[in-house]
């Protein structure tokens, strides 16, 4: 009865993912979202370019005076043949050879993004990691320059990592947390439109009873979900195609977001599942709404209901991630529907991998309650079922036939 | 009949592929079946015969799992639960309806994927089925591009597919004009051939008298007649026409006290009643011994419809003829 249920499920979504996918309106469907975000690249990347024009980075020189001069004008040599962000070099302090120079106290007061200090042969570079790794080979190749106009070597960058403050971290990480949250916000949301509809073609179309009386109406909900699930991972897939074209040409004005406590890999990966989950518990609860209208004009009435009520979800989320810890955050997490928000947004936050086993397993069950209870009402008032308290006992039939 | 009377009723059982007892279902308080008996033997070509609202269709949507009774007892093909059957099944719907989008062989693959055949064979056996029926050039062709009928095979091949042991067919025959209505019948008459048992609902008296096994006639909700045809028939005592030479005599005797008569301007008289219990020998004796003077006499069995006017009542037989003329103004409009 299990793989009769299964087949079921995959012959539904089959047949939904390849009517919909193969129709003309996916296209459009693709390309809907593209827009905004082409025209956001845009706007960005010359928002970026103006930002960067305003707030150049500025990487300061403490070194002593004729190796500073020469390290700026090795830049200024240079620059013209070099492409990308190159920061910008000034000398900030002639500091004499084997003189000390607190480079950390510069770089908490002045607007510089990293110091070179040290000579020429052996020039130390502060600043936090990814700005040293950033910068480390082109100090490296200027200061060779500097040295001469043919270098033979180019000196070995000594590094002096700035550890960023753990409250600056942390607030890298909600920005991250946030914009998951967001993401994953207007992925359902977009699909969720459709789950809504999804019902009204059968039941315009009179198919609803041949599928009633073939296959059991779960199977059927299922199918039509996952076939959704289907349509919408191409959409990712492509639309993130996209977004991987526009990092390859424009990566330098794209915003970085702070590295979550899980990591990236695993981000992404819980990001995926928490995308799955959100979308299959909102997706039962609108297929179960949807199944209850006619037509596509009642559908179109009950889908503002239904964003109001996506909106509250998303802000319950947001407004949890703000107040770590209190009651508000635990509900957030353990609600179905607000889980997988507030649960990616905990990815980002915290290191942890249990919790999201937990709510993994919390939210597969809710998606298992939802799917048989939109199964059961659909059938009780779409297809006006009964109670079901049929007499199953055997002695009754006996009797009767006797 | 004294064979049957030793089986036990659960072997009783297996011999049917229907089984219902006491279906109730009530909508919105108001009763649409109220408690529906019915037993349909297996390879047998059955019969639910009512007109429209008398609850036929309700009646089919319990026994399939569609909805399920308030009340009462079903299990079909062996099953207290259709839906776990549902592969050996085939229905036909009376609102039909396909994917409009679908090409026709797809369709009807798409209909047997869900009864459990493979994507592939589906495909092929549609393609072989269509060409059988006449409709191979269509195969092609989307839903939307076929005429009501061309739509309304498809969906029947559909149906019929997988080879089901039980066919449940609601309203097979509206819609189809007399040429397809006569196939329909001889598909149907096949798959019962076959050892397949047909179930089918209908309005249309002559086609449960000409096809069915047994049928169940339904008005109000409930069930009066639950049977073999004939002996649905037989409830009615044969009608007798006599034609005499003599319009009078010892014979008249013989005849019931209700016999209507009607003289001809030769002399001749026309005599309808109905056969005495007493049977058809010792009529011919009393006439024959009373020189009644027979020209001609004919006993005909009651048709189905005199039955059901017998056992629904004259209203629920008013309301089956009000069905047939309602679809058949509809036809016309259309």
């Amino acid at each position: 009865m299990v793989s009769n249920r299964l087949q079921a499920i995959w012959v539904i979504a089959r047949r939904d993912f390849v009517a919909v996918v193969f129709s003309r309106a996916f296209i459009f469907f693709l390309l809907g979202p593209l827009f905004p975000i082409i025209i956001g690249f845009f706007a960005g990347a010359v928002g970026a370019s103006v930002q960067h024009d305003l707030d150049r980075a500025v990487i300061g020189v403490a070194m002593s005076a004729h190796d500073g001069e020469r390290l700026v004008a090795a830049r200024a040599a240079m620059i013209d043949h070099m492409t990308g962000g190159v920061p910008d070099m000034q000398v900030i302090a002639d500091v004499a050879p084997g003189a000390t120079f607190d480079s950390r106290a510069v770089l908490k007061k002045r607007q510089m993004s990293a110091v070179v200090t040290g000579t020429l042969d052996r020039p130390v570079l502060t600043g936090t990691q990814g700005k040293i790794e950033d910068w480390r080979g082109m100090v490296s190749m200027f200061a060779g320059h500097a040295r001469s106009d043919h270098p033979d070597f180019y000196p070995d960058i000594r590094d002096d990592v700035v550890a960023t403050s753990a409250a600056h971290e942390h607030t890298g990480q909600v920005v991250t947390a946030q914009a998951g949250q967001l993401l994953l916000f207007l992925l359902t949301m977009l699909l969720a439109g459709m789950v809504l509809s999804n019902l009204v073609e059968e039941k315009a179309n009179k198919i609803i009873e041949v599928l009633a009386a073939s296959i059991p109406l779960d199977a059927l909900f299922m199918g039509k979900l996952f076939a959704m699930l289907a349509v919408s991972m191409v959409g990712v897939m492509v639309w993130g195609c996209g977004y991987g074209v526009m990092v390859l040409f424009g990566a330098r004005h794209l915003p970085m977001l702070a590295t979550p406590a899980v990591g990236w890999p695993l981000f992404l990966v819980l990001g995926f599942t928490y995308f799955s989950m959100a979308y299959l518990l909102l997706g039962s609860m609108f297929l179960t709404i949807g199944g209850m209208a006619n037509t596509v004009r009642e559908v179109q009435t009950l889908s503002m209901p239904a964003t109001m009520m996506q909106l509250i979800v998303f802000f319950l989320a947001s407004f949890a991630l703000a107040r770590p810890g209190t009651w508000i955050e635990k509900l957030a997490e353990i609600f179905p529907i607000s889980s997988p928000y507030a649960m990616l947004a905990h990815a980002a936050e915290h290191p942890s991998l249990m919790p999201h086993v937990l709510a993994l397993g919390w939210q597969a069950c809710c998606v298992a309650v939802m799917v048989r209870g939109g199964a059961a009402l659909f059938r009780r008032n779409v297809m006006k079922s009964g109670s079901g308290k049929v007499s199953k006992r055997k002695g009754k039939l006996t009797e009767a036939a006797a | 009949m004294g064979k049957e009377a030793d089986l036990t009723p659960e072997m009783r059982s297996q011999d049917l592929a229907i089984e219902a007892r006491g279906l109730v279902k009530r909508f919105d308080g108001t009763v649409a079946v109220d408690g529906v008996d019915i037993s349909v033997p297996r390879g047998a070509i059955y019969g639910v015969l009512g007109p429209n609202g008398a609850g036929k269709t309700t009646t089919l949507r319990m026994l399939l799992g569609i909805i399920d009774p308030d009340a009462g007892y079903r299990r079909v093909l062996g099953s207290e639960r259709p839906t776990e059957v549902a592969r050996r099944i085939g229905y036909l719907p009376e609102e039909r309806g396909l994917y409009p989008s679908m090409k026709s062989f797809e369709a009807i693959a798409f209909l047997a994927a869900l009864r459990g055949v493979p994507l592939a064979e589906g495909r092929t056996r549609a393609r072989e089925m269509l060409e059988d029926a006449g409709l191979g050039h269509a195969a092609d062709r989307q839903i939307r591009h076929l005429s009501k009928g061309m739509a309304q095979q498809v969906q029947l091949i559909g149906t019929l597919i997988h080879k089901p042991d039980l066919v449940v067919l609601d309203e097979p025959f509206s819609g189809l004009d007399a040429i397809n209505q006569g196939r329909l019948e001889q598909m149907i008459r096949g798959l019962a051939a076959r050892g397949a048992t047909v179930l089918f609902s209908t309005h249309v008296i002559a086609h449960a008298e000409r096809m069915c096994d047994q049928v169940a006639i339904i008005a109000g909700g409930k069930v009066p007649f639950a049977g073999p045809v004939d002996v649905a028939r037989d409830r009615l005592r044969p009608q007798v026409r006599l034609e005499t030479r003599v319009q009078d005599g010892l014979w008249r005797a013989a005849l019931p006290a209700d016999a209507r008569c009607d003289v001809k301007a030769t002399g001749s008289a026309f005599w309808y009643f109905t056969l005495p219990e007493t049977g058809v020998e010792p009529l011919l004796r009393a006439l024959i011994e009373g020189n009644a003077g027979i020209l001609s006499l004919s006993i005909e069995r009651a048709g189905l419809h005199d039955a059901f006017v017998a056992i629904a009542g004259e209203a629920a037989a008013r309301a089956l003829e009000e069905t047939r003329e309602e679809i058949v103004v509809k036809k016309g409009r259309r």
